[in-house]
């Protein structure tokens, strides 16, 4: 849409410009304020430069957990997204089933976070819980409190229940936009199915998924409260996320320059990575 | 391989309903029943959790505090956005480019990061334990997105409808509110869904702003859960209690949800 170059305008974006600024530069400053100084209680305050700074980027706690995080996001991305992509090629098209699809998808997205870890906590228990209780029971030796490996499963498997409905939805979005004439034309090609998928579907579904993916890493990038009611970051530190990490330091140990310091390092690689994919979401949006 | 086309869906939605049916199924069992037997549905049948929530002032005003700021953040986060999506959608002023990108850079911000210093700002200006800071405070990712649904939205309704209600001789309030809003409702329905889920499902910074007078039920619930022992039962018939209100808005906005969530962009 061609727009009309109008500098009043911003009177129009005023009340959400005070109410973010409000909400983010102001706590913001006070976070760039904590991790340039030492702080002695009663409000007495140090000068310390970025020693903060350079304390958590060298420190192996720090590494560990921006590693665990990094790792954490790569692996759900690997699954979330073909799974959802294969559930949304599979969804029916008219009738009776979608609604019914709908809804019963949707369903995980809207359960406040710590009832999703405080359910797979009890979904999990490895005696009286259906996952722990049938796995236990076929032979394999599962317990997420007392095993890192089983519980990286549970947090991952948590993970792909509660977010792999976002990823069907936005592509089942994109594939609804599709024109009927496309796979017509295709019939008529003698197209396999999976050239149809390759040059039909993909190329549509692109700018979704694009924002799908943009969405899932920021999400777990942040996540926080459903890890910390299933596992607590446990067993050791073996589930502590990045957030996980940063609540103990900040709220837990009090330590609050290192955890500012973290904070902003923390959301400034959020940025980087947010800012790249939504240049490249951009630049095809202006060439398609 | 067509035949079996079905059996993806339906393996998928049967993977979504256990752990759902688990803790409906443990709601319904008393603690000694839950710890002491593996079952799977209720060999003693109870209401007994329901009932507690039901009658107990501090469980049942978890759920009144936080639908009540639940509703003024979406109130709110919506009110806010229009106007702004509007001269997103329709114009170009200084700085729009950057102005939107640092909307949603706020959409990003790790909750984490804002958890400690929004307690000490809301403390400092008197707002702490009230419904009304928790709704300001998750305003910082609903507003973003809020903004981001309504402008493709308004961007896909034609400018020539605003030139003809301009040529017409409307001013532009009567224009903004007569004509424009109704012909986007779909997509205000669509961010009203979207801020009220987001604004429900968050807890960090809720339980981080309250205490006591506006404590969500999602706090509630970690709290009963490690004072008074471990009381499964009843934390199971919170968390199903927790699952309705989102049930009922999905069926509300059952035909929009697939096209909201491509955010009107696709």
């Amino acid at each position: 849409m061609n727009k009309t170059i109008n500098q009043k305008a911003w009177f129009f974006v005023i009340p959400v410009f005070v109410l973010v600024a409000f909400n983010a530069a102001i706590p913001l400053m006070t976070v760039v304020n904590y991790s340039f100084q030492e702080t002695f209680g009663n409000n007495v305050f140090a000068w310390e430069g970025t020693r903060w700074f350079k304390q958590i980027l060298l420190s192996e706690r720090f590494h560990a957990s921006l590693g665990r995080q990094f790792a954490f996001t790569f692996i759900i991305l690997l699954i979330q997204i073909p799974l959802g992509i294969a559930i949304a090629l599979t969804m029916p098209k008219k009738g009776w089933g979608v609604p019914v699809c709908l809804i019963l998808m949707s369903m995980p997205l809207l359960i406040p976070w710590n009832v999703v870890g405080a359910m797979w906590n009890i979904f999990a228990l490895p005696d009286i819980g259906f996952l722990g209780h049938t796995l236990n029971s076929m032979g394999f030796d599962y317990n997420f409190t007392q095993q890192p490996g089983d519980a990286w499963f549970t947090t991952i498997l948590m993970d792909v229940w509660h977010w792999t409905s976002l990823v069907v939805l936005l592509s089942y979005a994109g594939l609804n936009s599709i024109q009927p004439a496309y796979y017509q034309a295709a019939e008529i090609d003698g197209a396999s199915r999976w050239a149809t998928f390759r040059y039909i579907e993909l190329p549509k579904m692109k700018k979704v998924l694009t924002l799908a993916i943009l969405l899932r890493f920021m999400d777990s990038f942040m996540i926080y409260t459903e890890p910390f009611v299933l596992t607590g970051g446990g067993p050791g530190n073996t589930t502590a996320f990045l957030s996980i990490d940063l609540v103990k330091m900040a709220l837990g140990q009090f330590d609050l320059g290192p955890a500012a310091a973290m904070s902003l390092i923390y959301f400034f690689i959020v940025l980087l990575v947010c800012w790249v994919f939504y240049s490249l979401m951009m630049k095809n949006e202006a060439r398609s | 391989m067509k035949k079996y086309k079905w059996l993806v869906p339906t393996l998928y939605i049967i993977f979504l309903m256990l752990p759902i049916y688990w803790l409906i199924n443990m709601s319904f069992k008393t603690t000694t029943e839950i710890i002491n037997t593996y079952s799977l549905w209720p060999q003693k049948f109870t209401t007994e959790n329901y009932i507690k929530i039901f009658t107990d002032s501090t469980w049942y005003m978890g759920y009144v505090n936080s639908i009540t700021y639940t509703v003024f953040n979406t109130i709110i986060s919506v009110a806010a956005a229009l106007p702004a999506a509007y001269a997103f959608s329709r114009y170009k002023f200084l700085g729009d480019k950057h102005l939107f990108f640092w909307l949603l850079t706020n959409r990003m911000a790790p909750p984490a990061v804002f958890a400690l210093p929004f307690f000490q700002f809301y403390s400092s200006v008197n707002l702490f334990d009230t419904h009304i800071a928790v709704a300001l405070s998750h305003c910082l990712f609903n507003i973003p997105l809020a903004v981001w649904i309504l402008e493709g939205f308004m961007s896909a309704v034609p400018k020539e409808l605003d030139e003809t209600a301009y040529v017409d001789g409307y001013s532009f309030g009567r224009f903004f509110f007569k004509i424009f809003v109704p012909t986007i409702a779909a997509g205000i329905g669509i961010t009203m869904f979207f801020c009220f889920m987001f604004s429900w499902v968050e807890l960090l910074l809720a339980k981080t702003l309250t205490a006591t007078a506006a404590k969500p039920i999602a706090a509630t619930m970690t709290r009963t859960a490690s004072t008074s022992g471990y009381e499964l039962g009843l934390l199971a018939a919170a968390g199903t209690l927790t699952i309705i209100p989102g049930a009922i808005v999905i069926y509300f906005v059952k035909n929009y949800i697939a096209k909201g969530f491509a955010m009107g962009r696709v």
